[in-house]
């Protein structure tokens, strides 16, 4: 009996498409035929709203953006309006901004690995993944009393100095993490059932990944190291030594092996920074009303989910003329018809979990 | 005398039919319960603790939610099968429970009371068809909702169930063979003359019969039909209220009907463990169906283990799985068995 393609909506009311996303889905019986990922659910018209407001304003808003790493995004806004002013940063903020931005990669990634998990049908890992998370959280709670959007970043440095107890709780969480993520691993590493779901599923090529420009843990899963922290070092991760995990099948389980080893790869950045953290200012002054020379600028970053980006252009007021902002989500969505085509339907639901997508930071 | 008879032919009888009903729902209750609270405690979470002693009462409290709310019935929907589905699947799983024996026949006053409803000689193949008729209710379920996931979901129980039951079939016949009887009361006692559970005997038979038998029951890492990070909640989607709660129920109540068989089927139904070693004789002080309480809540347990430990198959697997592994071995271990027979 021949089965007849029907037209399938995934979202935006769905229980595992990340946010407000809705796919459109043509389904041979399971297999997937045609795929269009249909976004702008959460569109708030950030880089419009940001031309109205000062340079300094911007800053909490994006914490919106990726809301899983807002120090991320933080960072990357930041660091494009400090080229633009040429402003020089001292060391020991570079190096809290680095301890920062690693810790919100861990917490970012180990989200991710929960629902991606959660997705695949593993939901006590979500759990574990969502509590070794906590630790992470509690430390930027006791940094600068956020948890989720922490306005961590300044023009010009860091809001606070790291004082001895964010200190003794990030090294807590130096030496708890390992244990906690070698335990979740040992759930899914060899279990053949993961294994069934996330190895040859959703896999791109080296050339096709190039291709739609997919940065980030799904461009290394592919072969292909680049890492901007490495090749284009920032705010001082050019003084530390570490590696850059890469995978060359760039199916759904190299997408996670990548993550994984990131994580690692973070834990070691973060002792570095932490062990080697220098003396100085956390902060430069800036005039609270900041004027900014005409001219324009772009900085990308590696965020957690790729590179990240923010295009701003001057006019000499304190308001931006213009800021244009590259998500990684974004662009990384854009493959999620390639890497599903002809696999099974509940494949995309791990294919689409495995690009570590967030809808705050695609709709903007 | 003749009132004590009128009170034993009378009341008897319908105080099983009355139990009947009411075991499986306490079952499912604790199930509900249990289920929630253990997987709460492997996730390093508390679960539900505030209605009654622990939360017992939750599941309670949860029906009675679910009891008042709207019962919406979608405008395309065809209105007989959709509300024949939940019955169909509630029915199917309870009606099964008749031919379950919960523990030995006791006398009181010369009078024989038998803790099962109806002891048919071949009890094993109408528990099994009736928990089978199970499907429709999900089949219709699914078709009679006219929507997309309840009908991706329907197939694929079809699917599933079908393929699954071929092993369950397969390796419940070599119990068959050893107790040379479908009544499930006659295995029991089977297993009781031979001194030795079925189980240790036919450890493959048990194995694949288990886990076929967690398939059949659409549960974890099985639960395809309703995985619901892709098809939210499978074949019972657009059921709300009472409906909804039927397939709920019917559910957990065919966990417990399933983990009965396999007691029965294999680790000797009522009767207590060791009863060859004269130092454990202490163990039969307790009823028998303590004994087979016990059992099945240790099978119950493991679902929920399994559940909260594992990812979920994919469909294309889950049947590679069935098709490739299951039934050859199935129907090796019915070849052996057989042979063994009738060799020996």
């Amino acid at each position: 009996m021949a089965f007849q393609e029907i037209a399938l909506n995934m979202g935006p009311q769905h229980p595992s498409t990340h946010g407000v996303l809705r796919l459109k889905l043509n389904v041979d019986n399971e297999v997937v035929r045609a795929l269009e990922p249909v976004i702008g659910y959460l569109h708030r018209g950030m880089e419009k709203l940001w031309e109205s407001q000062t340079y300094v304003q911007i800053i909490p808003l994006t914490d919106r953006l990726d809301y899983l790493a807002a120090l991320s995004n933080n960072l990357a806004y930041v660091l494009a309006v400090e080229k633009l002013m040429g402003l020089e940063i001292p060391k020991r903020a570079q190096y809290i901004r680095v301890i920062l931005v690693e810790l919100q990669r861990l917490a970012s990634h180990l989200a991710w690995l929960g629902f991606m998990a959660n997705d695949v049908g593993a939901m006590s890992v979500l759990l574990y993944s969502f509590e070794d998370r906590e630790d992470i959280l509690d430390i930027f709670e006791a940094y600068v009393g956020a948890r989720l959007t922490v306005h961590g970043m300044r023009i010009g440095g860091v809001p606070f100095d790291l004082d001895d107890r964010v200190i003794g709780m990030i090294r807590g969480a130096l030496d708890g993490l390992p244990k906690k993520i070698a335990d979740i691993e040992k759930l899914l590493n060899d279990n053949r059932i993961w294994l069934h779901r996330t190895r040859g599923v959703g896999a791109i090529s080296r050339d096709d990944a190039l291709a739609f420009g997919l940065t980030g843990p799904t461009l290394r899963a592919t072969g292909v190291a680049w890492d901007i922290r490495r090749d284009i070092p920032y705010s001082s991760y050019e003084d530390f030594d570490f590696d850059v995990p890469v995978r060359h099948n760039g199916d759904v389980n190299d997408r996670y092996l990548v993550r994984m080893d990131e994580i690692r790869q973070s834990l070691r950045i973060v002792r570095q920074a932490l062990d080697r953290l220098p003396d100085g200012e956390h902060l430069v002054k800036v005039p609270r009303s900041l004027k900014i020379p005409p001219g324009e600028v772009f900085h990308t970053i590696e965020a957690p989910k790729g590179e990240l980006g923010f295009y701003i252009k001057s006019n000499g007021t304190d308001k931006p003329e213009r800021v244009k902002m590259k998500s990684p989500s974004f662009i990384n969505l854009q493959s999620l018809e390639r890497m599903s085509k002809g696999n099974l339907f509940s494949d995309v639901v791990g294919i689409l979990g495995s690009l570590d997508i967030v809808l705050g930071e695609i709709d903007k | 005398m003749t009132g004590l008879t009128l009170l034993f032919d009378v009341l008897i009888p319908g105080l099983k039919i009355a139990a009947v009903i009411l075991y499986p729902m306490t079952m499912v209750i604790v199930m509900i319960w249990m289920e929630r609270r253990v997987v709460a405690f492997i996730q390093g979470r508390l679960g539900p603790n505030r209605v009654g002693f622990q939360g017992i009462l939750q599941p309670v409290a949860d029906a009675m939610k679910l009891f008042f709310k709207e019962d919406i019935i979608p405008r395309q929907a065809d209105r007989f099968l959709f509300n024949l589905a939940p019955v169909l699947v509630m029915v199917s799983s309870l009606l099964a429970f008749c031919f379950i024996p919960l523990g030995e026949s006791f006398e009181i006053k010369g009078y024989a009371i038998e803790l099962w409803i109806a002891q048919s000689p071949v009890g094993l193949l109408l528990v099994l068809g009736l928990s089978s008729i199970g499907v429709f209710g999900i089949i219709f379920g699914g078709w009679a909702s006219n929507s997309k996931y309840p009908l991706m979901g329907a197939l694929r129980s079809v699917v599933q169930v079908l393929s699954y039951e071929i092993p369950l079939g397969m390796t419940a016949l070599t119990v068959v063979f050893f107790s040379r009887s479908m009544d499930l009361v006659a295995i029991v006692n089977n297993q009781k003359d031979a001194k030795v559970w079925f189980g240790f005997l036919l450890p493959a038979s048990f194995l694949v019969f288990w886990i076929s038998g967690i398939a059949e029951t659409n549960r974890a890492p099985f639960d395809l039909p309703e995985a619901e990070s892709e098809l939210v909640a499978g074949y019972h989607t657009e059921y709300s209220g009472m409906k909804f709660a039927f397939f709920y129920i019917a559910e957990y109540a065919h966990m417990v009907l399933v983990s009965s068989l396999v007691v029965i089927l294999f680790f000797g139904g009522w009767l207590p463990p060791f009863p060859n070693v004269k130092a454990l004789a202490f163990l039969h002080g307790l009823p028998g169906f303590a004994w087979y309480l016990i059992k099945i809540m240790f099978f119950l347990y493991l679902y929920i283990w399994i559940r909260g430990t594992l990812p979920r198959y994919r469909f294309d697997v889950l049947i590679k799985l069935v098709w490739k592994w299951l039934i050859p071995l199935a129907v090796l271990n019915f070849v052996i068995v057989a042979l063994a027979w009738y060799l020996l």
